[in-house]
């Protein structure tokens, strides 16, 4: 399934924060989203799911969600979104329970799920009990449990430590290379986008529009940070973002 | 040559830490005190009973069988009364924590019954629900009914938010998102609120008993306190006393029960 934004633009309030954004994230593809803080990607990510409506323009899902689909638009959060009442497995859990299935193929899943997140030991653990790399795992667990058709990633490393970062970035290029999936990846972090994006949208300060489009066409699985043509993309996209990053950065909250 | 000294130590305190055995010996320092004030005649008899004698008044009311049969009552009369009115404030806080309309209809008429003496109405309640047990129901519920209403609408309010958008974010149907996630999350500000409604229940039950009950905790120290009888009042209090211990530790006991994620 692909998704495609036309012309949406969005204000609060009489701040504008999104200025007619055109974008398509193709089947199969990790599009990754940066900007400056307060360009509105995060908005931008929570209209793509439905979970806010924008001023103007739409967007639309092209094509039918992959069989076995129960949740097409499915989100990991930046502060994961866990019920600290309930287990791994019951967290995984609480996301197919609103569906048609069966006990077994519900357990079918969650081991499945556990298993491809290397969390099969902590299916009885609690959210406390858990680093905050492994909660996040977990709220990747639950993602994929529901076999979504793209994947809204919001910052999903940004309340982790820069060594868990690492982990769980591989761990996510090793899931993305074994079953290829779709999502949107909200980020901040250069580095994070020159590793996972196919296509990397970088967003003006506020409001937010497009102003390029780069795409890095080496596979996912063979990049090498020290490659030079890798660090060149990422250098270059800090010389679009450093001057607005600056701005924003010295700008005074008046909302 | 320059002074070596070690660094001093400036930190520590500020943390309650758990000391079980004080609370008991303040206790215990406070009835030998009592009992030798009264035994001595630096205390009047007039001003304190002696404890002692409240425990042998309560013996005798243990033996002859007459503690039961003021207890039951009592008990029922608080089970009855706290559960309806629990219960009913409870949802009603839920509805006020989850829909605008009912709360801009509701809190104000909440926040108008709340500081009302429930006791001043007790003679209207008598006429409205009889002078039988459904006044003394009606007391206990209707003074249980709005600490629980605050408590719960603001533990609803204190629910995670990003729980909630997860929740629809995974497509899940309203009733599961009320069950699954706000009711958990509410639960530790409803059950701290449960602490403070039940214990207004047993400060009602002895205005319950006021009117119309021949037998009952509440008639009974009532009873004594138009005779002037101290032991008797005293040995009631304490009776009292015991029940709000009990009913605090069962709540304890179901906070570590149900709210055993926490840790």
């Amino acid at each position: 399934m692909e998704l495609r934004l036309k012309n949406v633009s969005h204000a609060y309030g009489g701040t504008e924060v999104l200025r007619d954004i055109t974008l398509t994230i193709p089947e199969g593809k990790i599009v990754c989203i940066v900007g400056p803080s307060g360009c509105g990607k995060s908005t931008l990510l929570r209209m793509m799911g439905g979970l806010e409506k924008p001023d103007a323009g739409e967007i639309l899902q092209v094509g039918a969600p992959p069989e076995g689909c129960l949740n097409p638009l499915t989100y990991v959060f930046q502060d994961f979104a866990l019920l600290p009442w309930r287990s791994v497995a019951g967290n995984i859990a609480l996301a197919l329970e609103d569906h048609r299935l069966g006990r077994r193929q519900r357990q079918a899943i969650v081991a499945d799920v556990l298993a491809r997140t290397g969390l099969s030991d902590f299916a009885g653990a609690l959210p406390r009990q858990l680093s905050g790399g492994m909660k996040q795992r977990v709220a990747i667990a639950r993602a994929l449990a529901v076999n979504p058709a793209v994947m809204l990633l919001d910052e999903p490393l940004s309340a982790l430590d820069a060594q868990t970062r690492e982990l769980l970035m591989d761990d996510l290029i090793g899931l993305w290379t074994r079953a290829p999936f779709t999502a949107v990846y909200v980020t901040h972090n250069l580095a994070e986008a020159v590793r996972l994006g196919h296509a990397i949208v970088v967003l003006s300060r506020r409001p937010g529009a497009i102003r390029e489009l780069v795409a890095i066409d080496a596979p996912l699985e063979a990049r090498d940070m020290s490659d030079p043509g890798l660090a060149a993309k990422q250098q270059h996209l800090w010389h679009l973002m450093r001057d607005e990053a600056r701005a924003a950065d010295a700008e005074l909250a008046d909302v | 040559m320059s002074e070596i000294r070690p660094v001093p130590f400036r930190g520590g305190g500020f943390r309650p830490q758990v000391r079980r055995w004080v609370g008991f010996v303040v206790f215990v320092l406070l009835i030998a005190i009592a009992e030798w004030g009264t035994r001595t005649g630096w205390i009047s008899n007039l001003t304190l009973p002696r404890p002692s004698d409240v425990l042998a008044t309560f013996g005798e009311l243990w033996q002859s069988g007459l503690l039961f049969k003021h207890l039951l009552p009592s008990l029922s009369r608080l089970a009855v009364g706290a559960a309806l009115g629990v219960s009913v404030g409870v949802s009603v806080g839920v509805l006020i924590g989850l829909f605008s309309y009912v709360r801009a209809g509701l809190v104000p008429v909440v926040a108008a019954l709340f500081p009302i003496p429930k006791i001043a109405l007790l003679p209207l309640f008598v006429i409205w629900f009889g002078i039988d047990e459904g006044s003394k129901y009606a007391l206990i519920a209707f003074g249980t009914f709005t600490p629980t209403v605050v408590a719960t609408y603001g533990a609803v309010d204190n629910v995670d938010r990003t729980l909630i958008r997860m929740g629809q974010s995974f497509g899940l149907t309203w009733w599961s998102i009320v069950r699954k996630i706000v009711l958990p999350g509410a639960m530790p500000g409803i059950l701290s609120g449960l602490r403070i409604s039940l214990a207004i229940g047993i400060i009602l039950l002895v205005a319950a008993e006021m009117l119309g009950a021949e037998y009952g905790i509440g008639a009974y120290i009532l009873e004594a306190g138009s005779l002037y009888d101290l032991e008797r009042l005293f040995a009631g209090v304490v009776i009292l006393s015991i029940l709000g211990v009990i009913v605090s530790s069962a709540i304890t006991m179901i906070e570590k029960r149900l709210l055993r994620w926490r840790g």
